[in-house]
């Protein structure tokens, strides 16, 4: 009988674990590392943590090592042992303060960036890059074989990741299988999931179902905010339907690859073929008062072709985009960010308005026209974003006198 | 040679125990940055006469054997070679292979730098045909050494260090032994000419000028005269010719491509973000360009400024490949000072510009003269194994002690006007930024600027950085800043165990010893 557990892979800031259970002799740890000079006791020390915390009296432990962190390695053996005996004992980090950030219903979603979640050499720098959000995805980017470890790992990394700033976004699985990652998710402070191949409302309510119940179970009272991904031509007939299922749905994004799948033709740069579901889609999330977001462009050398598809996305009504490479972030930023003519006109309608408020008039004007106050709102947006985006200096102000 | 490998350590001025006898040889221990005055004369090699030479000019000998045998070869001697064929060098091997056959003991390899290549040169050290080595140790020839194998202490010198070796006659040279890409049967020679065409030959110019014999070996013979002339005929004993001198595409070696890592890039991008932000870079200002992934990046980020503004720099300090020479030829660029080529990019501008030029370590490097232009660049922008919380920093060995780089022309490099050292703030969990350098390679106050992903720190001798950065919106944080949140991620690495034997020793740029390198333990 096979009663070996194995996880991990052979990778730099990876290692791969085998664990195998025995009758008597205690922990044994067997540990090849790359840096065994610098951390090699850590790392004994951090098996034996981990194989205690869990419960494990007797058993051999191999560990191939190459420059993992910490929550990295802990994930691993913990995902060996569970793969070949029961315990409901976990090993958590302490959660990170800033970790347990709650992020805004309507904030910037220009870019989030997808991040395999069984790659841990991806995830340490992703946040560095700035994008609006971070994606540890469950889905896609993880081989079946390795949907089980995946899980310790993107857990880990919840509580344990810098993100720095970046909205903490984790990409579930399809159906049941999804529904079972968010055990191992919600109760770690997510910001936001991604539910893939959504199709109906009622697919939103199993999510959302299961969230309420797991935030009950762990006495979290936290937004958690879903983003549903349409990828079918089912999904795109639904779209309002989706859109306005639930309170805690904020964006929903598009997924051209698979649905132009579905349709039977092939996806283009000019985009023809999904014309109609982009239009849908946006139209879905602004009648629902949500932000419609656009597919990934999977081409990342071609950093002018990713522009021109920025600008033609945002003039469709998109406000943000996916990337899977971090030198997407930026084109994606400068591009969905307010243009000169936006910020000229924002920067006049914000000083007005000061102006107006200094000398207490109740009356914004510019011009001979008067202004709402929705369209001062917006325009401070815009500089903020303008600001954000790096566009605009900070002390603009002070420049413009 | 039958000295003890070392004696008689003393602590130099940067606090590191050194020995001052080498291989039975006398050695300066560092006194501080421009603190050693060196006194008496230059080192003069015999003179010759042309009543020994043949009138025709025709210094062909049959082999590189036959050669060796008239250059005299025998125990005991220092032989040298070169290494602008970089990994794809054929000479050296051949060399010891003779001595070998020839059953010579006990010599002194003194290669301008080693490459893996040279692995082949690990069986003459183990059966003592040659004795030690004097030059850069990186890849099978470090591990050799760190292990303690060495009969003799490894000597690691800069470029520039070398040529100031050779020329104080701390290292006479009985044999040098220069490949050629082209060469005439007077011993003319240069490196933009031929199938192995390498670019230049700087590395062999004070060779060709002190060592007492002196070999060219070629596999272009050309009528006389070759031209140019970087190596002249007039230094030169015997000419040989062999079927191969070097292979060509082992020649361009080293990182050649912009790097293509996000990572990198992005500390690519904050560099030169700093460089503009901080005025270092104006109409007019000059640059050191490596040919490491980053570097090429940061070069290309300078040539967008150059262009935003409409400016041009005056020169490049290279290390040549077709990125600077595409800013050649574009115009962003008055010069290209080169030091050695890197691509076919590079020998071919070399060859067809004359804004393309081939410079040696005595005009670039050299300390031991009226002045080099090292000390005229504006920006020089260098890589580093590890930097210590003093800013001194570290490129031969890596934490764990094992000699995997050679200096180059690094430290020469730090006399210029703003040092930069973009860096990873870890690697593989390994933390860059340590309590202490494990080799001393630089004395902090030569190094300025520290960029890593994760923020910039500004050696706090630079109040002037210091205060212009203020005005920007650049993470600027303390080097302790920056270790701390390195530990933060990776955990406070403990410090590698190395044995107290030492097995080689590091020069600073004036001949002083600077750093020891101590024997790793092997399990």
């Amino acid at each position: 009988m096979d009663n070996k557990g194995i996880a991990g892979n052979i990778a730099k800031s990876d290692c791969y674990v085998e664990f195998t259970p025995r009758d008597s002799g205690g922990n044994l740890i067997k540990l090849d590392s790359k840096v065994e000079a610098y951390y090699g006791n850590h790392i004994r020390k951090l098996a034996e943590n981990v194989l205690e915390k869990l419960g494990v009296k007797n058993s051999e432990l191999s560990i191939t090592d190459q420059g993992a962190l910490d929550f990295v390695i802990a994930a691993r053996i913990e995902a060996a042992v569970k793969k070949v005996s029961d315990t409901a004992n976990e090993f958590l980090f302490d959660i990170r303060e800033e970790n347990k950030t709650p992020s805004g219903k309507s904030q910037t979603r220009f870019s989030r960036l997808y991040l395999p979640g069984n790659t841990p050499k991806l995830m340490i720098n992703a946040g560095i890059h700035k994008p609006n959000g971070l994606i540890l995805d469950l889905e896609d980017a993880v081989a079946p074989d390795k949907k089980h470890e995946a899980r310790f790992l993107v857990r880990n990394a919840l509580r344990i990741l810098h993100f720095y700033g970046a909205e903490r976004m984790v990409r579930i699985n399809q159906g049941e299988r999804g529904i079972k990652d968010l055990e191992f998710v919600i109760p770690h402070f997510p910001n936001l999931i991604l539910v893939p191949k959504c199709e109906s409302a009622e697919d939103i309510k199993k999510v959302n179902d299961t969230i309420d119940r797991l935030k009950r179970e762990n006495n979290i009272d936290f937004p958690v905010w879903l983003m549903p991904i349409v990828e079918s031509a089912k999904g795109v007939m639904e779209a309002y339907n989706i859109a306005k299922s639930a309170e805690n749905v904020v964006a929903m994004a598009i997924g051209l690859e698979d649905y132009t799948a579905d349709l039977g033709v092939r996806r283009t740069n000019e985009g023809t073929e999904s014309f109609f579901a982009r239009t849908m889609l946006v139209n879905a999330c602004k009648a629902a008062g949500i932000q419609p977001i656009d597919s990934v462009f999977s081409d990342v050398s071609d950093m002018d072709a990713l522009a021109e598809n920025v600008k033609k996305s945002k003039s469709l009504g998109f406000e943000g985009m996916g990337c899977i490479h971090p030198r997407q972030i930026k084109v994606i930023h400068e591009n969905f960010a307010p243009d000169d003519v936006e910020i000229e006109k924002a920067k006049k309608i914000y000083l007005a308005f000061k102006e107006a408020k200094a000398k207490g008039l109740g009356v914004v004007s510019l011009g001979t026209k008067m202004i709402d106050a929705p369209v001062v709102k917006r325009a401070v947006s815009t500089i903020n974003l303008a600001v954000t985006t790096g566009k605009l200096n900070k002390n603009w102000e002070e420049d413009e006198k | 040679m039958k000295n003890k490998k070392y004696d008689k350590l003393v602590k130099n001025a940067a606090g590191r125990i050194v020995p001052t006898i080498i291989n039975g040889e006398e050695h300066v221990p560092f006194m501080g940055v421009g603190k050693y005055r060196p006194t008496g004369r230059k080192y003069g090699p015999p003179i010759p006469t042309c009543a020994d030479y043949p009138e025709d000019g025709n210094k062909v000998v049959e082999s590189l054997k036959e050669a060796l045998i008239k250059a005299g070869l025998k125990d005991g001697m220092t032989i040298s070679t070169h290494h602008h064929f970089r990994n794809g060098d054929l000479i050296a091997n051949m060399v010891f292979d003779i001595a070998h056959e020839l059953g010579v003991k006990d010599l002194r390899w003194f290669p301008s730098a080693s490459f893996p290549c040279h692995e082949h040169l690990i069986q003459y050290l183990e059966d003592g045909t040659i004795h030690h080595i004097e030059g850069s140790m990186n890849g099978p020839l470090g591990k050799y050494a760190s292990e303690g194998k060495m009969r003799g202490l490894g000597i690691l010198r800069s470029h520039g260090g070398r040529y100031q070796a050779i020329q104080d006659g701390e290292v006479v040279i009985d044999i040098a032994v220069i490949a050629a890409p082209t060469a005439d049967p007077f011993g003319n020679a240069n490196g933009v000419e031929g199938d192995a065409a390498c670019g230049l030959l700087g590395f062999a110019l004070g060779d060709s000028q002190y060592a007492h014999k002196v070999i060219v070996v070629t596999d272009n013979l050309v009528p006389f005269p070759a031209i140019p002339w970087q190596i002249q005929g007039n230094y030169v004993d015997y000419v040989v010719k062999v079927d191969k001198v070097g292979i060509p595409e082992k020649i361009v070696s080293g990182t050649t491509q912009i790097t293509k890592s996000p990572d990198r890039l992005l500390i690519a991008e904050m560099t030169a973000k700093f460089c503009e932000q901080t005025g270092l870079i104006y109409n007019g200002f000059s640059y050191q360009a490596g040919a490491g992934g980053t570097s090429l990046s940061i070069g290309n980020y300078f040539a967008d400024i150059l262009r935003k503004n409409g400016w041009k720099a005056r020169f490049i300090r290279a290390g040549s490949n077709k990125y600077p020479v595409q800013m050649l030829e574009e115009g962003l660029v008055d010069y290209i000072l080169d030091g050695q080529t890197f691509d076919l990019e590079g020998v071919r501008s070399m060859r067809e510009n004359p804004n393309h030029v081939w410079t040696s370590p005595f005009t670039s490097y050299n300390y031991h003269s009226k002045g080099n232009f090292a000390s005229m660049v504006d920006i020089v922008v260098l890589g580093a194994t590890e930097v210590d919380l003093n800013f001194n920093a570290n490129v031969v060995t890596h934490s764990d002690g094992y000699l995997l780089h050679g200096i180059g022309g690094w430290q020469n490099t730090l006399f210029g006007k703003t040092t930069i050292l973009p860096i990873p703030l870890f690697r593989d969990r390994i933390p860059v930024i340590r309590d202490e350098v494990t080799t001393l390679c630089a004395p902090g106050e030569m190094i300025d600027v520290i960029v890593t992903e994760r923020g910039i720190a500004i050696n706090p001798l630079r109040q002037d950085l210091i205060e212009k950065a203020k005005k920007t919106d650049l993470p600027i944080k303390t080097i302790e800043q920056l270790k701390e949140e390195a530990e933060e991620i990776c955990g406070v690495p403990e410090k590698a165990e190395l044995d107290d034997e030492i097995i080689a020793v590091i020069k600073w740029v004036d001949g002083t010893v600077i750093d020891s390198v101590r024997k790793v333990k092997t399990k």
